[in-house]
């Protein structure tokens, strides 16, 4: 195999990566004449489908078939949202496309939006990453200037707009339907589906919600082919007609404790710990790891002795993760406390549940007391149950919420107490040796403040 | 209503109206606009969920609806000149982050969610700030303070204005 070569990251050391003189400089804008013009956007659509690029915003699904549920011969206007409210924790990989190499988000949703017959493009930008609104504003400006956006792009009849919107931190905005309610200035509760973006999104039209690093990979895709996508990663998985392989670059947002925390570009499917030690230099102060987050907080956890799975789309699915996620990997050393993680876990989630749904409201918040108590030295063991209880009846695969976001906060829950289970009640029971075995019914506690 | 004393400036009013070509309905301008008033008055009173309420043709309620969703805009009175959000998310905790906030409480004399009183600083939790490759980090106003160690509070903290 030819030594794997970085793409998306190509160009983020030159010096002013943002500017459009010198993206074109280093080959930018091709794929886009490439397409623009001499190709059909069904052709263009045809290529992304071929190539089998996932979304890599963290659910991993097949972006061209994806475009191709766009109701057929629609009159319009069919919109484009694109997600940049990156906030699962221990994600940065947008924001480092964004800052560095902006034009090569704003190609790819210029291709993105071709292929689809979008008119209108949002950028949906969390609001903590001013740098990357300033870099785009600026990138979008240049882009109107030189022709590639507005009307007769490229001398064609294609027409685009690209628009900025700003988000309000919340979490739950990276939900593609939560962000589209967002967008229309609602709050941000996420739809039951279907009907699905693609026939009824946006102001009730149909729309495709992509993330900023899917754009990226659309670039490339259509500048190299899709053969040349197809020849990185890992391949279908010919006895499971259901597996759609791992195809393409990836960026892994490594951190944690490791000597050198970043983003760095691999094929699909390398394991963590070479993650971990080629590109990450090892895990920091010599000390060895215990444990590490495979995909961003809400795919759960790794034990160091499943350091060795691939992090391709079904790699963390084998150890009982709940995916790839976004590929953000933290790594926990041994000096870290399982119940630490979870507490912090549980923190976040109760923080973020938009409210809507029962089960993850009460179910994040109760289990957020629960860490609370422990950590406070009341726990029980019985508590670890009720904890497992909730972890296994909160989100979209037990049936019981609209999004995913419960899902995420129950899959920390999940991991951390079967894979450490003996450190969880070790933890009980020295810190409350007078009561780890008590099994009554805990009088109803006073709200605590857990936000 | 009673008639209050109007809050949104022409120059406000001007901005939220720029982007009403942007949108196929004017609802869509609430978070701009929010931002828009949020970011010259650091809040965001009911008289100016009032105004902003006409401007889009709502109820101000509906305006008020997805204000208080977010939890990032103040009503009561306004953030301080610097408006600082330490990450406390897992990767910023493995390293410090709860520590960093910790000690920028003490030394401003504030919990989280507070101003100082003399209005320099108000200084927040924040879940992923998404620069976990810069933990412990925070964001304060448009910079983002990476790799966060005590002498880079203090030298924060000294450079309030």
């Amino acid at each position: 195999m030819a030594k794997f070569e970085p793409v998306l990251l190509a160009n983020i050391d030159v010096p002013n990566s943002f500017t459009c003189a010198v993206y074109e400089s280093r080959g930018g804008y091709q794929a886009l004449r490439k397409a623009v013009g001499p190709m059909q956007p069904a052709d263009v659509t045809e290529v992304v489908k071929t190539s089998g690029l996932r979304g890599r915003g963290g659910a991993g699904f097949p972006t061209g078939l994806k475009w191709t549920f766009l109701p057929k011969g629609h009159p319009g206007p069919i919109y484009m949202c694109i997600n940049a409210d990156e906030s699962e924790p221990g994600t940065f990989n947008n924001r480092i496309l964004m800052e560095l190499d902006p034009h090569q988000v704003i190609e790819g949703v210029i291709l993105s939006c071709y292929a689809t017959r979008a008119t209108t493009a949002y950028i949906y930008l969390r609001y903590e990453y001013p740098l990357c609104y300033e870099r785009l504003q600026l990138a979008i400006d240049e882009c109107y200037a030189a022709g590639y956006l507005g009307k007769n792009i490229l001398g064609t009849d294609f027409a685009l707009d690209i628009y900025l919107h700003r988000g309000a931190a919340a979490y739950i905005c990276g939900e593609e339907t939560g962000l589209i309610e967002s967008l229309e200035g609602k709050r941000a509760w996420p739809r039951i589906k279907p009907p699905f973006p693609a026939v009824e999104g946006v102001f009730h039209k149909p729309t495709v919600v992509n993330n900023i690093e899917t754009a990226c990979c659309v670039t490339h895709i259509i500048d190299r082919g899709a053969d040349w996508f197809k020849s990185i990663g890992v391949p279908a998985d010919p006895n499971n007609p259901r597996d759609a392989g791992s195809y393409g670059p990836k960026l892994y947002c490594l951190s944690g404790h490791v000597n050198k925390p970043g983003c760095y570009e691999a094929p699909l499917g390398i394991t963590l710990r070479q993650l971990i030690d080629e590109y990450g230099g090892g895990v920091w102060k010599g000390r060895r790891a215990k444990a590490a987050i495979p995909g961003g907080i809400s795919m759960g956890l790794f034990t160091e002795a499943e350091f060795d799975t691939p992090l391709d789309f079904a790699g963390p699915g084998r150890v009982g993760c709940l995916g790839l996620g976004t590929a953000a990997v933290v790594v926990l050393d041994e000096t870290v406390s399982i119940v630490d993680f979870l507490h912090n876990s549980c923190r976040f989630f109760a923080h973020e549940s938009c409210g809507q749904c029962t089960p993850c409201r009460e179910g994040t918040a109760w289990s957020l007391r629960m860490l609370n108590r422990i950590k406070a030295g009341k726990g029980r063991l019985k508590d670890l149950d009720l904890l497992l209880e909730i972890g296994d009846s909160i989100g979209i695969i037990p049936g019981t919420t609209i999004c995913g976001l419960a899902d995420g906060a129950a899959w920390p829950i999940k991991n951390a107490i079967r894979k450490f289970r003996s450190e969880f009640e070790e933890y009980i029971r020295s810190t409350n040796p007078a009561g780890y075995a008590v099994v009554d019914a805990v009088p109803a506690l006073p709200v605590l403040a857990h936000h | 209503m009673a008639t209050a004393e109007r809050i949104l400036t022409d120059e406000m009013v001007a901005a939220i109206k720029a982007y009403f070509p942007r949108y196929p309905t004017r609802q869509a301008v609430t978070l701009p606009a929010l931002h828009i008033v949020n970011d010259r008055l650091r809040y965001v009173p009911l008289q100016a969920v009032v105004e902003i309420a006409e401007l889009l043709e709502l109820h101000p309620a509906e305006v008020q609806d997805t204000l208080s969703f977010y939890g990032f805009f103040k009503q009561d009175s306004p953030h301080g000149n610097t408006r600082a959000w330490v990450c406390r998310s897992i990767a910023c905790a493995l390293r410090g982050g709860e520590e960093t906030l910790e000690y920028l409480c003490e030394k401003a004399r504030v919990e989280p969610g507070q101003t100082t009183a003399d209005g320099r600083l108000t200084l927040e939790f924040a879940e992923c700030l998404g620069a976990c490759d810069f933990a412990p980090c925070m964001l304060a106003g448009k910079t983002l303070h990476k790799d966060l160690t005590r002498e880079k509070c203090d030298d924060f903290l000294r450079s309030l204005e």
